[in-house]
């Protein structure tokens, strides 16, 4: 069967070698990515913008975004058709196309993230490894532990007064400069599919902006997500006296910094989320208006055959009903809960309507593709591409949080500044 | 024991000696080494469909996935014909059942998922048929966006694949507007009409043209004056498909109607 068959059911006139050829896949591509960069910008509201109120959630969003950075070429990687030469891109590289520019922009954002990391946490590093240093008998895990530290010290054991407030210049300096670079790394995501000009519903020079903006709203959404489920836990190892952190306590001091840093995360994500809704809709309405050759099967596409997961799931469930839960007076860890999730699952929505959507209609402009997701596989392609896939690279990023937060804890060690 | 001083001098000489036999070598430009680096080619290959001639019978579906190794049964395909109808109260239905292959066996039009419209004779205003293959456009989109230039103009036209390089990330086929590539089922790579490109560079002509009983596909060499081709393409009325993409498509049509897609 050819690529693509399984999952597409052709309707009237398409040209024979149409078919659904970037799926699920490539609708977690631009999701994940923008989940990385979400948090990146995040975590850069404080360290660069001072916003003090999202110290809690600096940190949290910077390890969740170097966790996620991993994950985010992983949807790739499953797509396309000859894995093993995926590493051509950063190899071969030809420039002209939107693609070639990964390897470029994805490892300058990664070295920043990892060099702002390292700058954060270098006085940890530190202190870990130095009592290990002067240990006598250490067990085999506590080798392991002090060759992992003592690498991840570069060498460097000056944690004096004087050279943590220079890593502090120096953070700040990365956190600036990765905001260009990580709204890059979305923005480029949208290029490649706004510079389609063969594709009706892409090719629109608004749609590097409407990523980035949806980016920043998942991202948020995500991390307060990830924060909210962290703190839950401690607050429950808290009621258990089990908890092994140095501040926060007691039930009532954890919950009193979590509604806290929510609420104020919260504001940030409703300005991004009004930014992302007014661009789409500014879209939206501009290709009605301008109403070109395409506009009759888009037009179909949108209003009719698309209506409900653009309509019904991405704006109404994915966008209003948690706008409206944000504002409404009286706010809860809860409902911020439920509007987080609701938040994530119109982005990824968003996602979907674009990348599934734009190729819901024939370049014929007289028929249309359908696409089945693969639910139970029957082949490798069925899972890698399916549900299956799917579901490995959305969890991936936690799974990598969680052994990401056993080297860069993200709450108990106390700020140098 | 080696001092700091000493290291950097000897890096610095190293570097030093090493520079000159590294600016020996030529960074290798794939494209110059095919052209020969000879100025320009003295061959541009265009196509030309007469529509007017052409039945559906899909003789040229066959030959090419013949020729060209595309299995048989896979429904994808480099070259297809297209069949429109236009009936007498305006509505245009087209179809083309398997690429044509098997040619147009009924006269109810094929809407796709199993079903089929009969269209009664007269209630017919126009029907003909549309042949389709690669355009081998001057300015190619599929050549731009291909992030390792696994796909690439050779300096007579041609858009070709190297399979020994593409990645399969499927760019190629999203940036086409005419729909002519696809993923080969058994390389697993973007593939894509090429004139039979190895038939052309021998002198011989495409699969296709040879198969067609009619004429209705014929190749030429749009930079030879003398080609019969050149001549109706210069002296003739011809369309070509899809000119808003801005994408020059080389293969020019003797009798399009402004409902072909």
């Amino acid at each position: 069967m050819v690529h693509g068959e399984v999952w597409t059911i052709k309707e009237l006139f398409t040209y024979p070698n149409e078919y659904i050829y970037w799926s699920i896949q490539i609708v977690m591509y631009p999701f994940m990515t923008g989940l990385v960069a979400g948090a990146f910008v995040l975590s850069s509201l404080y360290h660069v913008f001072g916003v003090k109120q999202l110290k809690g959630m600096a940190r949290f969003a910077l390890v969740f975004s170097f966790a996620l950075l991993f994950a985010a070429p992983m949807p790739i990687v499953l797509h396309l058709q000859h894995p093993f030469r995926g590493i051509n891109i950063f190899m071969t590289p030809h420039f002209t196309s939107a693609i070639a520019a990964f390897g470029i922009v994805f490892s300058t954002y990664g070295a920043i993230v990892a060099s702002e990391l390292w700058f954060i946490y270098r006085k940890h590093f530190v202190e870990i490894a130095l009592p290990l240093k002067t240990k006598q008998d250490k067990t085999l895990f506590e080798w392991f532990k002090y060759l992992v530290f003592c690498a991840l010290t570069l060498g460097v054991y000056d944690i004096s007064e004087e050279s943590l407030k220079r890593d502090e210049k120096a953070i700040k300096i990365l956190a600036g400069l990765g905001i260009p670079v990580a709204c890059f790394l979305h923005g480029y995501a949208g290029f490649i599919f706004g510079s389609v000009k063969a594709n009706a519903l892409w090719m629109t020079p608004l749609m590097p902006v409407i990523f980035i903006m949806s980016a920043v709203v998942s991202g948020i959404a995500l991390c307060m997500l990830t924060y909210i489920v962290v703190m839950e836990i401690r607050k429950f190892l808290a009621s258990r006296k089990k908890t092994v952190y140095t501040h926060l306590q007691t039930r009532e001091e954890i919950g009193g910094v979590e509604i806290n840093v929510i609420r104020m995360t919260a504001k940030y994500l409703l300005l991004f989320l009004i930014f992302a809704i007014s661009l789409e809709l500014l879209d939206l309405i501009f290709r009605g208006y301008t109403a070109v050759k395409s506009w009759d099967v888009l037009r179909s596409v949108i209003y009719g055959k698309d209506f409900t997961n653009i309509f019904i799931l991405q704006y109404a469930i994915g966008n209003l009903i948690p706008f409206i839960l944000f504002l409404m007076p009286g706010f809860t860890i809860r409902r911020a809960v439920v509007g987080v999730i609701l938040v994530l699952f119109g982005v990824f929505m968003m996602r979907w309507n674009v990348v599934i959507g734009g190729q819901a209609f024939s370049l014929t402009f007289l028929g249309y593709m359908h696409y089945h997701l693969p639910i139970i596989p029957h082949n490798w392609e069925t899972f890698k591409e399916g549900l299956g896939g799917a579901l490995s690279i959305f969890i991936m990023p936690f799974v990598l949080f969680w052994i990401f937060s056993k080297i860069f804890p993200v709450f108990d060690y106390k700020e140098s500044h | 024991m080696i001092t700091r001083r000493d290291l950097l001098k000897y890096t610095i000489k190293g570097i030093a000696g090493l520079a000159v036999p590294i600016a020996a070598l030529e960074i290798v430009n794939p494209n110059k080494i095919f052209a020969g680096k000879n100025d320009k080619s003295k061959t541009r290959w265009v196509f030309l469909v007469d529509t007017y001639k052409c039945v559906g019978c899909g003789f040229c579906v066959k030959a090419c996935k013949n020729e060209n190794e595309i299995p048989y049964d896979a429904n994808v395909t480099r070259t297809w014909v297209e069949r429109y109808v236009v009936t007498k109260d305006g509505e245009l239905f087209a179809d083309t059942p398997k690429g044509a292959r098997d040619g147009f066996t009924t006269s109810k039009i094929d809407l796709g998922a199993g079903k089929y419209q009969d269209i009664k004779k007269e209630e017919i205003s126009k029907a003909f048929f549309v042949p389709k293959l690669c355009n081998q456009c001057e300015n190619p989109p599929c050549v731009q966006v291909c992030p390792v230039g696994a796909t690439y103009q050779v300096p007579d036209g041609v858009v070709l694949v190297d399979r020994k390089t593409c990645i399969g990330c499927g760019y190629c086929i999203m940036a086409c507007p005419y729909g002519v590539r696809f993923f080969h089922p058994v390389h697993h790579t973007a593939e894509k009409c090429n004139f039979c490109y190895h038939r052309i560079t021998k002198g011989m002509k495409t699969a296709c043209v040879e198969a067609c009983p009619f004429g209705a596909r014929q190749i030429g060499n749009i930079k030879d004056p003398d080609d019969p081709v050149t001549k109706i393409i210069k002296t003739e009325r011809v369309g070509i498909l899809k000119e808003e993409f801005g994408t020059k498509p080389q293969v020019y049509y003797i009798g399009l109607d402004k409902e072909v897609r």
